[in-house]
């Protein structure tokens, strides 16, 4: 019953709240390729500064010897994502709008995506430098456990305030964000032009203001999912540039342009890489009286060691785009 | 004054121009059909006055304002409204989802125009809740109409809309086309079946090389014997 439990702490809870942030972070990057139909690079790195946007925040916000029963960064973080989502519009109109009024190709704005990343990256360590920060210097980090009322049950479900409070968050996130497309003028208007720019033009639609709106609404969900994984481990300059692959992946995976299934593949993608590294030993251990002999249990059984992690992403990206190119959810509609 | 108004107008899209000087006058009771053979520049006529190509020589207006080489933003609450001959439908929204976005210009209640466009389409009340991509050719056709129709155009230009339709379908287009007509609306459109379109034309353009060929009412075209023999199949 431990192990079961060991294995839920290890693998559910830390799924969900992989996934929760891989999610955020594809239906920015999915998102903007519906609109703007470039792959945005630099996402990750919009994530990290948005992280860096909540930390300063929070700082002065401690600075003033404010205390709230919540966490800080949480506190901080709607002001965050207003911050990270003007900082997105000026990004958008001082690169790659110029670039998009000149007609540039898509593979154009990669390339400038590419270098937008390096400046981010190369802003934050003028700033802050290349050390590993943490938002519960000044403040504990409250850790919950649930006990399980099963006989024999000794270890409890734990997750720490920060993952609870992330996964409520991307909820309430994944919920506002579906009544906005579905049910509001400009979410409509966003949908639209995803589906066929042409006709969104001709009908009208402000294609300059659904472009605006995609990036507030990118940048914003881009600082949360950044903040949020600061949060849940610590904030450094790289944080989410080394996710950034599988956040591709779970935005293609989904089928890129599909908001719903940059969330599914960005759940997907993160039970799986923790499914991967999990060391499945620990399951088979209790029955270890009743196997033969010869066949021992070797002391780890994980697919893949936690070092290679991201190779997890990288094949589930193979395998769909041989299998299914256009994303596992597209199927359906087109 | 006419509703809308093409003085020589010379377009293309970088290279060669595709217009060399179109003349065309459509009052808001007039039916106008542009007719023509292939490459004449029938359907680049209509993106031109809708501002999806570039106009280098001559102007066009509407209802007296000078629009050459106006966004469609600005055109649609103007009151042009304009259906491509393909692709046009939102495929992944649903058919009430579609009508709305033809809507998008407007801040004013909507729901009377909603309701006009499903008794003009008695069949898109009942699926407005699917996909318009789950529709048939007839019924995507109907709602690009009815699309287009959500703005309360004062012109409306259609581009080959029986374009891959079965009979049935083609004559009832043609049949919501002179209805919309007589509500107030001008119509101008591009037409494969030229003889049929022409029979109801109140005004018929032949294009050919970019230029107007011949202009008259629908039935002076029809009767022309030089018309029929070049451009009607005889």
């Amino acid at each position: 019953m431990n192990d079961l439990i060991f294995f839920f702490n290890q693998v559910m809870i830390g799924g969900v709240v992989l996934g929760s942030i891989y999610a955020l972070g594809a239906v920015g990057i999915t998102l903007i390729f519906g609109i703007l139909r470039f792959a945005h690079f630099a996402h990750g790195d919009m994530m990290t500064m948005g992280g860096f946007v909540a930390f300063v925040l929070a700082t002065l916000v401690a600075g003033m010897g404010l205390a709230f029963p919540l966490p800080t960064g949480f506190i901080v973080l709607p002001f965050a994502m207003v911050i990270a989502a003007g900082i997105a519009l000026g990004i958008d109109k001082g690169f790659y709008a110029p670039l998009r009024a000149r007609g540039a190709r898509p593979v154009t704005l990669l390339i400038a995506s590419i270098g937008v990343t390096m400046m981010i990256q190369g802003l934050i360590r003028l700033f802050f430098g290349t050390s590993t920060r943490s938002f519960f210097d000044t403040e504990p980090k409250t850790l919950i456990r649930i006990d399980v009322p099963i006989e024999g049950a000794t270890r409890p479900i734990s997750f720490t305030e920060p993952q609870l409070l992330l996964v409520i968050l991307t909820l309430i996130a994944v919920v506002a964000l579906h009544f906005f497309l579905t049910r509001s003028r400009l979410g409509k208007g966003m949908r639209a032009m995803a589906d066929n720019p042409d006709l969104a033009k001709v009908s009208g639609i402000n294609t300059k203001q659904v472009v605006r709106v995609t990036w507030i609404i990118a940048g914003g969900l881009a600082c949360m999912a950044g903040t949020m994984l600061a949060l849940d481990v610590s904030l450094k300059p790289d944080l989410a540039f080394n996710i950034v692959l599988p956040i591709f992946a779970a935005a293609i995976v989904g089928g890129l342009g599909h908001a719903y299934g940059a969330i599914a593949g960005g759940f997907l993608l993160g039970f799986a890489e923790t499914m991967a590294v999990f060391n499945w030993a620990v399951l088979l251990r209790p029955f270890r009286d009743n196997l033969p002999e010869w066949l021992e249990i070797p002391s780890s059984l994980a697919l893949v060691q936690s070092e290679y992690k991201l190779t997890v992403a990288f094949i589930i990206l193979v395998v769909v785009l041989l299998v299914r190119p256009t994303g596992i959810f597209k199927g359906a509609s087109t | 004054m006419s509703l809308v108004e093409l003085k020589d107008i010379k377009a293309g899209y970088g290279g060669a121009p595709i217009l060399n000087g179109v003349n065309i006058a459509i009052d808001a009771s007039d039916i106008g059909v542009i007719v023509g053979p292939n490459g004449a520049g029938k359907s680049t006529t209509l993106k031109a006055i809708f501002g999806l190509l570039t106009v280098t020589d001559g102007s066009v207006t509407f209802a007296g304002q000078d629009i050459t080489n106006s966004e469609a933003d600005r055109l649609v609450p103007m009151g042009l409204s304009f259906i491509p001959q393909e692709h046009n439908v939102f495929t992944s929204m649903t058919v009430h989802e579609n009508l709305e976005m033809g809507a998008f210009v407007r801040r004013d209640d909507i729901s009377d125009t909603l309701d006009e466009v499903y008794e003009m389409f008695p069949d898109l009340k009942a699926k407005r809740r699917q996909n318009a991509g789950e529709l048939s050719g007839g019924q995507r056709q109907m709602v690009a109409m009815g699309r287009a129709l959500m703005s309360k155009p004062k012109l409306l230009m259609l581009d080959e809309p029986s374009a891959g339709l079965s009979p049935r379908y083609m004559i009832e287009i043609f049949e919501q086309v002179v209805k919309i007509n007589r509500a107030g609306v001008g119509i101008l459109m591009v037409e494969q079946n030229a003889r049929q379109a022409l029979a109801f034309a109140t005004k018929g353009f032949v294009l050919a090389n970019g230029q107007n060929r011949f202009t008259g009412t629908g039935q002076e075209l029809l009767d022309d014997p030089d018309v029929a023999k070049s451009f009607l199949g005889g």
